[in-house]
């Protein structure tokens, strides 16, 4: 656990002295969900209904835009090949770094949905269940990327193949996502969506790390 | 049992024996089944004749889920294994699988419009596919995407694995969720709902599509080995 807390303090300093990493993303988000009115034109009423998929789309392509760097820049510095000799198991080091990711991306984009919600004239029901839904999803978002980000280490191309194999993947948290925001704003329960969002939670955390770290040997080898 | 196939040279004295069979298999399945299925088969009483777009339509679809598992096994063979004809028999088998897949959602879209009156609803079933259809072609770049071929499998190899989750979910989702396609009628504890005369083109259909993707499978692994012995003799041309 104390090693497990060394990574995650570890990637977290770069992260902060790095530079801009998590700004950036959240960059991306609010621009990402700002085309939105500009696209499809002001009207408050369309806005408002599509603002729950519009943001969970912009956090889905957000959350994936930081992924490539997730292992990417420790594999070629050659520190990945040190951690993985490190008296832990390889799937302790990828909850870390699943954790670090969350952290430095998933956390800033539950805090700027609110703003989002605002902007696209969401009604006021959905924000608590949006931001819950964000809250148990994009955790999910950081675990499935890891297994992407882990098979795309040293390939050619790695950006835009890693949204290949990841948006799939996406699917399923996406619908739940949105389908969880609609119920709340007309007012039906959102508890099934959101404990069906729980149950991917659930099961992606024993088996993201361990599909990741069988990756990552592969990439190690 | 793995062992006695795990010998390549075996595997080419094998499928130079059984691809003439496989052949002949398919095209007489598909020419009886197309002519039982396009001619003699009676036209549905809801559907009219475009009920025929079914016996292209069904065994494709039922061809990108086996597709599926089968590379999810041989994917597996080959990361526990290590085994080499493994790893060939999954590459070989995705252009296979994507197309039949793309076949399956190409020719319901044209069953879609007459009978639905859209191209395309985003329903459990057909969206789960389209999934399918993103899996494959994942799988096919990332198998790509390494300057090293073995690098390539093995990551494939888990995505494939991954996506596996996929499979169940197309497989039931008509009976999960209340679609707008149809349940299955075929493979049912009643047994089948469909009449004998639109099932035997069905199965002669299916049949033929199976062997003919073992077909087309067994000649690009064929065509894998060969093509690695090819680079071997240039590689010691080079070097000698």
């Amino acid at each position: 656990m104390t090693r497990f807390m060394h990574i995650v303090r570890r990637d977290l300093y770069l992260a902060l002295r790095q530079g801009m990493d998590s700004a950036m993303v959240v960059m991306f988000f609010v621009l990402a969900v700002v085309l939105f009115p500009f696209g499809v034109g002001p009207e408050a009423n369309i806005l408002a209904r599509i603002a729950s998929g519009v943001i969970w789309v912009a956090a889905l392509l957000a959350s994936m835009l930081s992924l490539e760097r997730l292992f990417q820049t420790d594999f070629e510095d050659g520190s990945l090949e040190l951690l993985s000799l490190a008296p832990m198991t390889l799937e302790v080091i990828v909850l870390a770094k699943v954790t670090t990711h969350w952290l430095t991306t998933g956390l800033p984009l539950i805090a700027a949905a609110p703003l989002l919600a605002v902007l696209m004239n969401m009604n006021i029901d959905g924000f608590g269940t949006l931001i819950l839904a964000l809250a148990i999803g994009t955790p999910t978002l950081s675990l499935l990327g890891s297994v992407g980000a882990a098979l795309i280490l040293g390939s050619r191309r790695g950006g835009v193949l890693l949204s290949l194999l990841i948006l799939p993947l996406y699917i399923p948290l996406l619908i739940f996502g949105v389908s969880a925001v609609d119920s709340a704003i007309s007012g039906f329960a959102v508890r099934p969506q959101l404990m069906i969002m729980g149950g991917f939670l659930v099961a992606t955390l024993p088996l993201c790390p361990w599909a990741a770290s069988a990756a990552l040997r592969q990439a190690l080898e | 049992m793995f062992d006695r196939f795990a010998n390549p040279a075996r595997f080419m004295r094998f499928s130079k024996i059984v691809l003439p069979w496989l052949a002949g298999i398919t095209i007489i399945c598909i020419a009886v089944g197309l002519y039982l299925g396009l001619f003699t088969a009676p036209a549905d009483y809801q559907q009219g004749e475009s009920v025929r777009i079914m016996y292209v339509h069904v065994p494709s679809a039922w061809m990108a889920l086996f597709c599926y598992t089968n590379m999810a096994i041989a994917a597996g063979i080959g990361l526990i294994w290590k085994h080499p004809l493994a790893d060939l028999a999954a590459k070989s088998s995705a252009p296979a699988g994507a197309c039949f897949t793309f076949l399956a959602l190409l020719t319901g879209s044209l069953w879609g419009k007459p009978m639905w009156g859209a191209w395309w609803v985003w329903d459990a079933r057909l969206t789960s596919m389209l999934v399918l259809f993103f899996l494959y072609l994942g799988y096919i770049a990332l198998n790509n995407a390494f300057d090293d071929p073995t690098r390539g499998s093995k990551a494939s190899s888990v995505l494939v694995l991954v996506g596996f989750v996929n499979v169940p979910i197309i497989k039931f989702s008509v009976d999960w969720w209340n679609t707008l396609h149809q349940p299955a009628s075929v493979f049912k504890a009643a047994g089948p709902a469909v009449d004998t005369s639109m099932l035997i083109p069905l199965m002669l259909m299916a049949v033929g599509f199976t062997t003919y993707f073992l077909w087309i499978v067994m000649l690009r692994m064929r065509g894998e080995i060969i093509g690695g012995k090819i680079r071997a003799i240039r590689l010691r041309q080079v070097h000698g």
